[in-house]
């Protein structure tokens, strides 16, 4: 061990004067290793944030406890013609079901449009309007900046109240004080009664919350959406906790059965969707992404180590006399090996670290334009490693030419 | 006490389809405290023959045996070490690191043998004390003289105690006066009990050793005794 360290440090001093003599072309060779590694550490921790904001993003919207029995399904291989076939989900749907299902924590009726609001002279186009009921707030976890969500009996009566986001209570409201304001739906008048913390989200463009206004649903069917066509909801069902959700949504599919009238031998005409399968979908076109990612940067490190390669083939055959000079006094083979090992690892070392630098002020500048990347402890190890190795590997066939060369011969060469 | 015994060795390059045998057969001993001179003309295998005797080559056929042990049955790593410590060699060319200053070059050889820094620098400036270059220590090669590239050369083969010194043509490249500077230092090695094995062209510088073998066309031809040899005396400096 104690011998080990001794050569690695000689082999080290041998390495740094040697890349201090060929400074110019030290430094052309290490580009391939900067380029690949500054993209390895950028793509990493891109891919890291972007995985990351979707995940929060998902749980934001639809929390991990929740399941939404839904005409349509999120994905799965119903044709949709199918789909559209379905029945509709019914408000007493939702009111049999709530009656008739015991282990949830919260069910709420949801509807989704998409209108214009206006306060002032301030237009929001595209404002997602929720219909629902008290009890939705149960089912998320919202929180006020100001103000309180509607109560039963708001909600009940089709009271002209809402709550809105974060966003658009930005826009509408930039003095801030929008709690008691009435702003216009479309050309319906509701009054302000709660605003949101905005929360940022990453997925899905505008549909999160900081985008969304709720409403009573009956408000909804008064003013936005016929009662009879195109009336259907969906029901938002809260597990008590995570474990049981799986029951949940088995009780879910039972109690939806029997409201619906099927018989054993007929298919659900309704569909559970669930977080946990948007995350599988999201966990999919995230591993894409990172295969892809990685190719590329994949490709980028072994056009580096090509050029590492490369120039230790030359560096090698530059320093035939050396060799056969340090074999005539005694080096033996493993330590030239290590020698050019140590050499190329340490040129890829330098590389990887500049490359790594690179790749933090690259990961500065994109911050800036709100995408979520940082550069982390494990990027740095990446980079470290990564460079470490390319370094070893690519100087591996360099270094065992130069070991094996015959000693007679090397000194003669001219 | 015999150093060295080659006994019936040949060495054979391959050419293309031609067969060049640089030593046909060559049996000889060297004993401790030697200090011989290897003669011939031009391509009749001294350098050869000092290769294998140095360890850097092998025979192709023939049994050479190194302070009793058979050199043909070692590996790689134990010629090395052969090298290293057993070895020490003077080049016609110096065969210095020009990128090193003359003290770590003289260093190299106990970097090797895995001797720690305070007693590798002791022992460095020790040596190229005795070659008397103490005051150009930090010159690089291509910063000293040919005769004092030679002397850092002959101090970087005495710097680890070697058993047997070896010099191919080591006055080869220096004009006469520098060249006999090399060779007083080999007087004062011999003279405190160091074997010599030395490659010349010129008459005049064999005639330092006590014993001359000629070599032809790879074989010995004569193996003899000086009698009046000379003596070289180191210059005033
Ligand atoms: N690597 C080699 N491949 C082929 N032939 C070689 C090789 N090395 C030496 N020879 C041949 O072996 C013979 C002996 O060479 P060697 O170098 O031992 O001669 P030498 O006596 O040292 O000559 P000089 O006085 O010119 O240095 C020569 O004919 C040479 O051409
Ligand atoms: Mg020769």
């Amino acid at each position: 061990m104690e011998h080990f360290l001794f050569e690695l440090k000689e082999g080290l001093i041998i390495a740094f004067n040697a890349i201090r003599a060929n400074k110019i072309r030290s430094i052309l060779t290490t580009l391939g290793i900067v380029i690949g590694v500054a993209s390895v550490v950028l793509m990493s921790t891109a891919i890291k944030g972007i995985d990351e904001s979707f995940q929060e993003s998902a749980t934001s919207i639809m929390g991990t406890e929740n399941i939404f029995i839904d005409k349509w399904a999120w994905f799965g291989d119903v044709p949709w013609w199918e789909l559209r076939n379905r029945r509709d989900i019914s408000m007493q749907d939702y009111r049999d079901f709530k009656a008739q299902a015991t282990l949830p924590s919260a069910v709420v009726p949801r509807t989704v449009r998409r209108q214009t609001t206006t306060y002032g002279d301030v237009n929001v186009d595209g404002c997602f309007i929720i219909g629902t009921n008290q009890d939705y707030i149960q089912t998320t976890d919202l929180k006020f900046t100001e103000g309180r969500f509607f109560s039963e009996i708001e909600s009940n009566a089709a009271r002209r109240v809402c709550v809105i986001g974060g966003v658009i209570a930005e826009k509408l409201f930039p003095q801030g004080n929008g709690v008691d304001q009435v702003i216009k739906i479309r050309d319906k008048k509701y009054k302000v009664i709660g605003i949101n913390d905005k929360q940022g989200s990453f997925l899905f463009g505008d549909f999160n919350p900081d985008n969304m206004i709720y409403i009573p649903i009956e408000a909804m069917f008064k003013d936005f959406q016929s009662r009879h066509r195109g009336g259907g909801i969906s029901i938002s069902v809260r597990a008590p906790t995570n474990q049981m959700v799986p029951a949940v949504k088995e009780e879910a599919i039972s109690v939806m059965r029997r409201i619906r009238g099927l018989k054993y031998d007929e298919q659900d005409d309704f569909s559970i969707n669930q977080q946990a399968a948007l995350l599988d979908m999201i966990n999919q076109q995230v591993g894409v992404i990172q295969i892809a990612g990685l190719f590329i940067t994949g490709l980028a490190l072994f056009v580096g180590a090509i050029g590492i390669m490369n120039i230790m083939f030359v560096s090698v055959k530059e320093r035939t006399r050396e060799i056969g000079i340090r074999k005539a006094i005694g080096a033996k083979k493993r330590t030239i090996m290590g020698q050019f090992l140590t050499e190329s690892a340490f040129i890829c070392l330098l590389g990887g670290l500049i490359g790594l630098f690179i790749a933090v002020l690259g990961a500065k500048i994109i911050e800036q334009y709100d995408f979520p990347v940082s550069v982390q402890v494990d990027a740095v190890v990446l980079a470290i490693g990564i460079s470490l190795l390319t370094g070893v590997l690519s100087g591996l066939a360099p270094a065992w030419t130069a070991a094996k060369m015959d000693p007679v011969d090397a000194l003669r060469y001219e | 006490m015999n150093i060295i015994t080659i006994e019936h060795i040949a060495k054979i390059y391959q050419v293309g389809t031609e067969e060049v045998q640089a030593l046909r057969d060559v049996s000889l001993t060297i004993d401790k405290n030697e200090y011989v001179a290897i003669m011939g003309p031009s391509g009749s295998g001294k350098s050869t023959l000092m290769n294998i005797l140095g360890c850097l080559d092998t025979p192709t056929k023939g049994l050479y045996t190194f302070t009793g042990k058979h050199v043909s049955d070692m590996t790689d790593n134990d010629l090395a070490s052969i090298r290293n410590k057993e070895i020490g060699f003077v080049f016609q060319t110096f065969n210095l690191l020009a990128r090193s200053d003359a003290l770590h070059n003289v260093e190299l050889p106990l970097i090797y043998a895995g001797i720690g820094k305070e007693e590798r620098r002791e022992r460095a400036r020790e040596a190229l004390t005795k070659v008397n270059l103490e005051d150009r220590m930090d010159h690089r090669p291509n910063e000293l003289s040919g005769g004092q590239r030679q002397r850092v050369a002959v101090a970087r083969a005495l710097v680890t105690n070697p058993s047997i010194i070896l010099a191919d043509e080591p006055t080869g490249n220096l004009d006469t006066k520098t060249g006999e500077d090399i060779m007083a230092l080999f007087e004062t090695l011999y003279e405190q009990g160091n074997t010599i094995i030395l490659v010349t062209h010129e008459e005049y510088i064999a005639e330092h050793a006590k014993r001359i073998i000629r070599l032809r066309d790879g074989l010995v031809e004569k193996d003899e005794i000086i009698e009046t040899r000379r003596v070289a005396q180191p210059r005033q400096i």
